[in-house]
């Protein structure tokens, strides 16, 4: 596991998305309303560009007709055959036991913290404009 | 559920008890409609299959009249004496899905049960009988069942793979409700109300286009029944597909399964891809079984249903699948024959369990 600072946070404001590269590996950190996720870019169906994809809420039904719609814009939809996926854990919804996307952990940091001494995880304050972003992968 | 005892050769889940006539009815309708009959000559006849065509009946099982299937013995002699059956499901195939006024439709979808109640069940106690019922209301299909249901010899609602609306639509699902709570599979046999084309496309002009077509209607039910959520809303509801011709399914699933995946929230109810659906709640006969010669290429084709519980044993009688007198389609694994006769219809059909004839002792 290696921690690799990939942005700053200020370049991901909410309701955006950023693809980045640690280790040459491409990742799409999501802001989602100051909330950040971070998922392989590739879909584990045909390898479509999850950076493309429309963010959706979770529908969900307790029986046939009855909607329930929750966590707005935390499911990413492929953009070419429409699979979707949890931004929170990479699990499919159609095939969640063998269908998922790498979710990776993702912190935000004082971007002091990655200039001298080791790194520190700390709780995350959107305030702070020029935190650090960092990806564990 | 009953344990079929040694000597029980199993149920042949597709065979049809012909009206040779309307005028077998009149005695089954209240005043009114036996006049109604009569005064305008009103005669049924099956569109799908219409008495002359080759596949309506066998030649050598064709009277001289042409029909066959007009009487108990020659149906048992044939279907259970000879191919070697214990039970047979009568699935009658007549007009009464066409007919547009609903309250004649009702009426005659009762003189047809009571019909096949004293012409049949009452001949012969080998003999069982699936419901048929007017799709031209829903009410008078729920009565219908409802006043069948305390017969245990009936174990099946008899619908047609064409009819007014998909299946899984939800005006419906009252019939459904009723069919689970009589513990009675929904038997979904080939044929058409005529209300639409039988091809998406408009009408074709032939016969072989006709029934080729009703693989099509069978798609559309599978589809409309697993989307719509019916089995999420009929858990233990089963549905058999009669006369189906089987080896589409298998390719239909992967079609309807790769699709749902990309637009799953059109149908959020549905907890698991559709093929997973299909093996818990159809089932199939196997009479016909479209396939090439070969009979291997026919064991590959349906080890793609990736289940041993789906076929049921048919011999389609009088219809004209086979020739000889081995309905088991050559194809089929010799080993999956006494699960197929068996084991598969008394787990599809809980109600032959009811109405099983006496045990030998210790069976």
């Amino acid at each position: 596991m290696a921690r690799h600072v990939v942005a700053k946070l200020s370049e991901i404001p909410p309701g955006t998305r950023k693809l980045v590269e640690p280790a040459g590996r491409p990742v799409v950190v999501f802001n989602v309303g100051g909330r950040l996720f971070a998922l392989s870019n590739r879909c584990p169906h045909a390898g479509g560009s999850l950076f493309h994809g429309k963010l959706v809420g979770l529908l969900e039904a307790t029986e046939p007709g009855k909607y329930t719609y929750s966590r707005q814009s935390e499911i990413i939809r492929c953009p070419w055959h429409s699979w979707e996926f949890d931004l929170a854990t990479g699990m499919s919804r159609c095939d969640p036991k063998t269908v998922r996307v790498k979710a990776y952990p993702v912190d935000v940091e004082p971007g002091a913290n990655n200039v001298e001494g080791p790194p520190k995880v700390e709780t995350f304050e959107v305030s702070v404009k020029d935190d650090d972003v960092v990806v564990t992968i | 559920m009953a344990v079929a005892a040694k000597d029980f050769l199993g149920v042949d889940c597709d065979v049809h008890p012909t009206v040779p006539d309307i005028r077998v009815l009149l005695p089954y309708l209240d005043e009114h409609w036996r006049e109604t009959m009569i005064e305008r000559e009103v005669n049924l006849e099956s569109q799908s299959y219409p008495p002359n065509a080759p596949l309506s009946a066998r030649p050598d099982w064709r009277r001289t009249d042409g029909r066959a299937g007009t009487d108990v013995k020659q149906l048992t002699e044939i279907t259970l004496d000879r191919f070697g059956a214990s039970l047979a499901i009568l699935n009658c195939i007549y007009g009464v899905q066409l007919v547009m006024n609903e309250d004649m439709a009702t009426a005659l979808t009762r003189a047809l049960n009571d019909w096949i109640v004293k012409e049949w069940l009452d001949r012969d106690q080998r003999l069982r009988a699936s419901i048929v019922v007017p799709l031209q209301n829903v009410e008078r299909a729920v009565e219908e069942i409802e006043r069948r249901a305390g017969d245990p010899r009936f174990v099946q609602v008899l619908v047609l793979a064409m009819g007014e609306t998909p299946l899984g639509r939800r005006h419906l699902w009252p019939i459904w409700a009723a069919c689970e709570k009589h513990k009675l599979p929904i038997g979904i046999h080939a044929g058409s109300a005529y209300r639409h084309p039988v091809t998406s496309l408009g009408w074709p002009s032939t016969y072989v286009e006709d029934y080729s077509a009703q693989s099509l209607g069978f798609q559309g039910q599978v589809a409309s029944l697993i989307t719509e959520g019916v089995f999420q809303k009929f858990p233990t509801l089963k549905v058999v597909l009669i006369e189906s011709g089987v080896t589409w399914l298998p390719a239909f699933l992967w079609r309807l399964g790769k699709f749902w995946r990309g637009v799953r929230v059109e149908v959020p109810w549905l907890d698991r891809p559709p093929a997973e659906i299909m093996r818990d709640h159809f089932r199939l006969t196997v009479q016909p079984l479209d396939g090439p010669d070969d009979p291997i290429a026919i064991e590959r084709a349906l080890d793609h249903l990736h289940s041993d519980d789906v076929l049921l044993y048919a011999s389609d009688f009088p219809h004209w699948q086979f020739d000889g007198d081995l309905p088991m389609p050559a194809g089929i694994p010799a080993r999956l024959h006494a699960k197929i006769r068996i084991d598969n219809p008394l787990a599809t059909y809980p109600r032959l369990g009811l109405s099983a004839p006496q045990r030998t002792a210790g069976g």
